[in-house]
């Protein structure tokens, strides 16, 4: 992991004097194993002038671990039949990047779509480029890379052809999966020629000319069929799911496979006192039983230790498992308890904490103020809870390691199991999977090194690790517990001219450094640093925080306390005001004008370049008025239902969401429609953004409605999906619109689509409630808060 | 010794009869595409038909199905068009997909016995089963393709 040593290097001494030597943290960076030295780096000393980057600060796709490739002979093959197979190098977990990524390669490529087919990258990144697939960016990175590839390989086809026929390469064309030379009226299909073509060099990147889009037969497009030669393109998996021959990871089967669980001590931070497996044994079909060492601190992607069942079907190592009589060791963690521990958080979000941003005069704003307003909010814990639970299976051969697994971090989890088997990297091999669901869960490699561990137990043959649903809910990488505490002061017009916020919550930091108490630029620049609305006094605090649980990632991460917090708080400000919350809130924008993010205290952007990526207010604006309009924003509701509204800026994309709920006479808030809005640059596939953002929406009013992780005894109260809240069918509003906010041209830079839908969902709904009732809603999720 | 059949096709098995037909068509069969997803019949992903009703497969012993016809997603349709399959395709329904095998089995379940239902016959039938990814919206609309019932497009929809 040199090469992520050398990018954490490069980033803390891009600006070693301020807090941005964490700026460019990337999940991968850490994953990398670097955790440690990225927060000893953060703290060391300020260095001298001459220790500072001689190197300029990379961003994006350039700054990720091993970067991009855009070689084609890596990611296109063409068989003598014509069949194009793309290599897709990103994990598929419902977002649809195998098909993306195929269209945009067989668009440059200029393949015909029937004939072309996906092929899923093995954990490489030094073949493959960076291949972590989360914080929303596959397109937002690998678009001009892989349009490049398919570019290449048309151009490959090209000169293959002309050589062949002796003319000059500028007259022979390449259209539909043919090259042509109209001259002398000869034409050759794809696969005849593609064989001689592979053997040519890949052509210099100067030489390749990416098609001008208004030739683009599918990227972008809504209307037609792909297959008729130009249109929108079908999901590319979508005969494969419908049928049942999809394999995800806990679908893998090979010959002499065994089948194991595990029982994780129930506590983070606990181990096995003693164990009985006397009955366990006597169960038909048990293999072996042993127990896993527990994790060394940081505990990062290890393992949780505990007792191992491997056995010759699920059932048996259920049964087993179930048999197990363990005594465990608590450990620190033993009394942690969510609500004593919600009390924690409020104490600390009411005293002064570190500061993240300062700017203007915010104590001499408030005692000028007209009016000074106050309000707390408290997200809980959550569960990603994918579908499918994190299952893989391995095998150890002849001193090498296979593993089958649905990750959304194929080389971490190659170098987690190299690390862990005391085997060389060329030792280690990573299939990935499709994804049952990720949601930042399949991040972390620690399930698949479990499956490593069974193997080596039984002599290196497969075994495949499955989870159950009460193992996800009970041992997961939590997302944060969080209280936010705002304060404004407002003018005489009601506009605030001093704002006060103190998020905290336990950081993602603590896997990977133990004790770590306070957010990382990565999580304050969730929603809570790059704040970007027009007040002139501003202070932004981060009081510390003890975690108690392994904190993880989970869809949209620190943007959804902060998001709900601030867009309920602006609410607020415009009920204080008397002002309708819509308008309070383009008010609170105020004039179109793009942000320089580190400007205003954000180091991180994202991973992006901040000249390439301001924040741009006009386009925050424009998603808020969309979905207002599209709600019919001020129409007259019956008693009981309300319109709220919020919009929000993440993953270098502008969503806003409002929605129409109704609250009956027992309180139950049910949501009847929801239009959401977003901003996301220029859609390679907007079919596909349209259906992230219907998903954000339904997977935003889980949150908000209904689902919570509590913790008693250090123990996570929630077993399954009876006490684990989240959407069903019958929940889900009948009338759900996305709008998707025009933007055709391909040279701007892209957002990111996977994450952004989900903020401004939960403020929308408690903001609707408002509107509906009069009752504000400060914690989430709402569940029977109204009942009362 | 327990005999059923399963997609058409006469099977016995002389192992645990409290195991799950899941774990059974999963483990034993080597039939991927009935999924797991709880365990405890809360989510559906499981769903399979017994005796033409959709039941959880992961909380039905296999004993249960002695003398009886199991039908998998696998088994559906001898080519994969089975009318809710053609409409979960067209109208792209599917993110990940995983529990999407079955939603089409508690889908075709309901055709069977509602051939037109209404969008509260549906969320009534369907709301046992979980999509993390959030494609309800979808699979309503595809039921209502597959019962012919589909009700335009709104306007509101694209700006």
């Amino acid at each position: 992991m040199i090469h992520d040593a050398k990018t954490m290097v490069a980033a803390a001494a891009t600006s070693p004097d301020s807090p941005s030597a964490l700026s460019n943290v990337s999940r991968r960076a850490m994953l990398g194993g670097m955790g440690t030295l990225v927060l000893a780096l953060s703290w060391r000393e300020p260095a001298r002038a001459e220790d500072k980057a001689t190197e300029p600060k990379k961003f994006g796709a350039d700054a990720m671990p091993h970067g991009w490739q855009d070689d084609p002979k890596v990611f296109i093959a063409i068989a003598p039949d014509g069949v194009v197979t793309v290599t897709c190098h990103r994990s598929e977990m419902g977002q649809g990047v195998r098909t993306s990524v195929a269209m945009v390669v067989a668009d440059e490529l200029e393949a015909d779509w029937s004939k072309v087919k996906v092929a899923q990258a093995w954990g490489d990144e030094t073949r493959f480029g960076n291949q972590d697939t989360d914080g929303s960016r596959s397109l937002r990175h690998f678009f001009p890379h892989l349009r490049h590839a398919g570019a290449a390989a048309r151009l490959m086809l090209v000169q293959a052809a002309a050589k062949q026929w002796g003319v000059p390469a500028s007259e022979v064309k390449a259209e539909r999966h043919v090259v042509t030379h109209a001259k002398s009226k000869r034409s050759l299909g794809y696969g005849e020629i593609a064989s001689a073509a592979a053997e040519l060099p890949v052509p210099s990147r100067e030489s390749v000319t990416l098609k001008d889009p208004k030739a683009f037969r599918y990227i972008g497009k809504t209307e037609g069929r792909a297959e008729a030669g130009q249109g929108q393109v079908h999901l590319i998996d979508n005969h494969d799911i419908t049928t049942g021959k999809a394999i995800y990871g806990i679908d893998t089967r090979l010959d002499g496979m065994l089948y194991a669980l595990i029982a994780r001590p129930p506590v983070f931070g606990g181990k096995v006192a003693s164990v009985d497996d006397a009955e366990a044994k006597k169960v038909p079909g048990v293999v072996k039983i042993f127990t896993l060492p527990a994790p060394t601190l940081p505990t990062e992607f290890q393992p949780l230790g505990g007792v191992a069942v491997i056995a010759k079907n699920t059932w048996a190592a259920m049964k087993a498992r179930d048999a197990l009589k363990i005594t465990w060791d608590d450990g620190p963690n033993a009394s942690y308890d969510s609500v004593a521990f919600r009390a924690e958080l409020e104490k600390a979000a009411r005293s002064p904490g570190k500061v993240v941003r300062n700017q203007g005069d915010v104590e001499g704003a408030f005692a000028k103020a007209k009016k000074r307003v106050e309000a707390e909010y408290f997200v809980p814990h959550l569960a990603q809870a994918p579908m499918e639970p994190p299952a893989a299976t391995v095998q150890i051969k002849d001193g090498f390691c296979e593993a089958w697994a649905n990750t959304q971090a194929p080389q971490a989890t190659h170098d987690r199991l190299a690390k862990a088997l005391g085997l060389e990297a060329d030792k280690v091999k990573v299939n990935v999977t499709l994804l049952g669901g990720g949601f930042g869960r399949k991040s972390k490699p620690d399930y698949v090194v479990e499956a490593a561990l069974c193997s080596r137990e039984v002599g290196g043959a497969p075994v495949k690790m499955t989870w159950t649903r009460e193992d996800d809910l009970h041992n997961g990488y939590f997302h944060t517990i969080s209280v936010e505490h705002l304060e404004a002061g407002l003018d005489a017009k009601g506009m605030p001219v001093a704002w006060l916020h103190r998020s905290v919550a336990p950081t993602i930091g603590s896997i990977f450094a133990a004790g770590a108490k306070n957010e990382l630029p990565f999580e304050l620049g969730m929603g809570l640093t790059n704040m970007p609305f027009a007040i002139p006094n501003v202070r932004l605090e981060n009081p510390e925080a003890d975690a108690h649980v392994r904190i993880g990632w989970f869809r949209s991460v620190s943007n959804i306390p902060h998001a709900f917090a601030i867009q309920s708080f602006i609410s607020e400000l415009a009920h204080a005001a008397g002002r309708d919350p819509k308008d309070y809130l383009l008010d609170l924008i105020g004039p179109d004008r793009k942000i320089d993010p580190t400007s205003i205290g954000d180091v991180w952007n994202y991973g992006e370049d901040p000249a390439r990526y301001p924040i741009e207010t006009g386009r925050l604006r424009r998603a808020i008025e969309a979905a207002a309009k599209g709600i019919g924003w001020g129409r007259s509701l019956p008693k009981g239902r309300g319109l709220g509204i919020a919009g929000h800026y993440s993953f270098v994309t502008y969503t806003a969401v409002a929605a129409e709920v109704e609250v009956d006479a027992k309180g139950t808030v049910s949501v009847k429609r929801v239009d959401i809005a977003v901003d996301c640059g220029p859609q390679v596939n907007p079919e596909r953004v349209r259906s992230q953002m219907e998903g954000a929406v339904v997977m935003g009013m889980g949150l908000a409605l209904s689902a919570e992780i509590t913790f008693q005894n250090g123990r996570a109260q929630q077993n399954n999906f009876d006490g684990y809240e989240i959407t069903r069918i019958d929940a889900a509003p009948r009338e759900l619109h996305v709008h998707l906010l025009p933007s055709n041209d391909y040279g701007k830079p892209l957002g990111g689509v996977g994450e952004p839908g989900v903020p401004p969902v939960a403020p929308a709904i408690a903001n609707a409630v408002f509107a509906a009732t009069g009752r504000r809603i400060r914690q989430l999720p709402i569940r029977d808060q109204l009942s009362a | 010794m327990i005999k059923l059949t399963v997609n058409g096709a006469e099977r016995s098995f002389d192992g645990e009869p409290d195991m799950p037909l899941l774990w059974y068509l999963r483990d034993e069969v080597g039939l991927t595409g009935s999924k797991f997803g709880c365990g405890a019949a809360l989510c559906g992903v499981c769903t399979v038909h017994l005796g033409g009703a959709a039941v959880r497969s992961c909380v039905t012993p296999i004993s249960a199905a002695e003398g009886q016809a199991v039908v998998t997603i696998e088994g559906l349709s001898p080519d994969g068009n089975h009318p809710v399959q053609v409409a979960w395709r067209e109208l792209d329904v599917s993110q990940c997909g995983y529990c999407q095998c079955g939603q089409i089995m508690q889908a075709a379940a309901l055709l069977k016995e509602t051939p037109k239902p209404t969008d509260a016959q549906i969320d009534e039938s369907m709301s046992g089963n979980i999509c993390r990814c959030g494609t309800y919206p979808r699979i309503r609309a595809a039921i209502h393709q597959a019962a012919g019932t589909t009700k335009p497009a709104s306007k509101g929809d694209r700006l």
